[in-house]
């Protein structure tokens, strides 16, 4: 007998009704994340992602479908599912009245932790050492910056221990020592059995870290793949370069350009060809030219402009 | 760990949250309303004493339960409604939401901690201004029935309007409009029995009233009317405002989407 998914969402929909009639947020939504997997939620800013999030979490009930976590069904057997997991969220909130100890004892009190065991005490100083608060442990939550905040709400969401993580963009607007530390800590939990359930829009992160990724577009599942799978059935090809000048029109809506560089997707070596003609033939001079394999990013935009993909079997 | 043994963990470390939460800020939560109630009683004290005696004592030692009083229900309520719209305005009750606390365990551990401060800020005003006016205890079962009773059924009403609100600004209308009328026309400053009929009617429709009055006559053994009368007022309306309170706990009304 297969063992149960971490997560399991089937047919979800969310649809919010308000003055200017219903807005469909979820539109059957269905896919599973196998216990031990690293999972990337991916889609641009509207997409859904949250809004799966906080179903999946009990901040949002669904209009339509159902959601488990184990095999517990997050709104009729709530409590477990809720116990399975730990949510990171998005926004960067804290308790003002508390040190970050007090905070992370209260939290593992909800769960029916109790602080004063040896063991739930030294899993919380574990917490604070990896995540490099050892030293703020009894810092009022004010005082923390940004990024010491953030590892808090890590650490808050570990503190019961749950299976399935859930990390709802966790590195957005921190430095790159929290990511790097960030994510090996989780890749170790990972290693150790936890799921984890990953969004972002740090899509490099996602390529490093993701086996399997979904990505939302409108509500949507537009793609559902082994992250090798995805990259393999894009444009294969990326050119690269910088340039001063305006892009021809004809390359404009092909490419993406960020500050002077500019990425132009092609499929094969005659289309390459082609490109280097239009801008030799506009007068163009590129710079630092190179040609490259398209990364997840590609395959996003690509994904995000273009049609569907077909879903691979979970 | 058993289930039940999990659940009960949860909320009293909710309970202890919420009652660590206005300790750590006492100055303001316990020690503020404490001077508040001494002022009151200095300044309607030395206008009135010598001039008015209300069931037969002095106005001062007449003043002191109705402002004891008045201190846990405006407190209890205070206690409540503002730790659960300062969660919801800076989002930190996220940390609650998704934990397995049930609707009961919110209910419990909010209502409880507002009990707790109401008796704290309570106990407060009645050891500082028994040394303005001797004060006597005839019955404390039911200066203890009514505090806990008041505090309550306030604690619950202050959760119903920090779930319905959603700035402080609307906390502070139900405080200033609808508290702070209904304590100060309920007796805490005179008997009800000084009043014009119509008036005395219309104190008989308020609840808060009942709770004073009540409690009141654990101090004196008078009162306007009788305890029992005031105990089924009291009770009847704390049922019913705990089963409002528990059904919008339990939709997540205005908590979750």
């Amino acid at each position: 007998m297969p063992a149960q998914p971490a997560i399991s969402f089937q047919h979800v929909g969310k649809t919010y009704h308000g003055a200017r009639g219903a807005v469909h947020a979820l539109d059957d939504v269905s896919f599973d994340i196998e216990q031990g997997e690293f999972f990337g939620l991916l889609g641009p800013n509207g997409a859904g992602k949250t809004t799966l999030i906080s179903i999946l979490a009990g901040l949002a009930g669904a209009s339509r479908g159902s959601v488990s976590v184990l095999g517990h069904d997050v709104v009729a057997d709530y409590a477990a599912a809720r116990r399975s997991l730990g949510i990171v969220p998005q926004e960067l909130v804290f308790d003002p009245f508390f040190s970050v100890r007090e905070a992370l004892r209260i939290q593992g009190g909800y769960f029916g932790v109790r602080a004063d065991k040896r063991a739930n005490e030294a899993w919380i100083d574990e917490l604070l050492e990896q995540l490099g608060l050892a030293d703020k442990a009894d810092a009022n939550m004010r005082q923390l910056s940004g990024g010491m905040k953030r590892r808090v709400l890590v650490a808050q969401a570990l503190v019961h221990r749950p299976p399935v993580i859930v990390l709802d963009e966790p590195t957005a607007g921190v430095d790159v020592e929290l990511r790097q530390t960030l994510w090996h800590f989780i890749a170790r939990l990972n290693k150790e059995g936890h799921t984890v359930l990953l969004t972002t829009h740090y899509l490099e992160e996602a390529e490093a870290l993701c086996g399997r990724i979904a990505m939302l577009k409108l509500g949507r599942v537009v793609a559902l793949d082994r992250t090798s799978a995805l990259l393999a059935g894009t444009a294969s090809t990326m050119l690269r370069f910088k340039m001063d000048a305006p892009l021809p029109p004809q390359l404009a809506a092909q490419s993406r350009v960020t500050g002077r560089i500019v990425q132009i997707t092609a499929h094969d070596a005659a289309e390459v060809e082609r490109i280097l003609t239009v801008l030799r033939q506009a007068g163009c001079q590129p710079e630092d030219l190179e040609i490259g394999r398209a990364d997840l990013e590609d395959v996003f935009l690509e994904i995000m402009h273009g049609t569907p993909r077909p879903r691979a079997a979970a | 760990m058993t289930t039940a043994t999990t659940i009960f963990a949860g909320t009293r470390t909710l309970l202890y949250k919420e009652v660590l939460r206005f300790w750590k800020v006492s100055f303001q939560t316990v020690a503020a309303p404490v001077l508040t109630a001494v002022l009151y009683l200095m300044i309607f004290g030395h206008v009135l004493e010598g001039h008015v005696q209300v069931h037969g004592v002095g106005y001062t030692s007449f003043l002191i339960p109705g402002l004891v009083m008045m201190s846990v229900l405006q407190n209890a309520f205070a206690n409540s409604s503002s730790s659960l719209i300062q969660s919801k305005v800076t989002g930190n009750l996220v940390f609650v939401l998704v934990t397995p606390l049930s609707h009961w365990a919110w209910f419990l551990a909010y209502v409880g901690a507002s009990v707790v401060r109401g008796v704290v800020v309570g106990t407060g005003v009645l050891l500082v201004t028994a040394w303005f006016a001797p004060v006597q205890v005839d019955n404390l079962a039911w200066t203890i029935v009514f505090t806990v009773l008041g505090a309550a059924l306030m604690g619950a009403l202050g959760l119903i309007a920090g779930l319905w609100a959603e700035k402080f600004d609307q906390i502070a209308a139900f405080q200033n409009f609808v508290v702070m009328p209904m304590t100060f026309l309920s007796g805490v400053f005179y008997s009800v029995h000084s009043l014009p009929p119509l008036a005395q009617a219309a104190s008989h429709l308020n609840p808060f009233f009942y709770m004073i009055d009540g409690f009141r006559h654990g101090f004196f053994g008078v009162s306007d009317v009788s305890p029992w009368t005031s105990l089924v007022v009291v009770g009847t309306s704390l049922a019913l405002v705990c089963a409002l309170c528990l059904h919008l706990l339990r939709i997540g009304y205005k908590i979750r989407h």
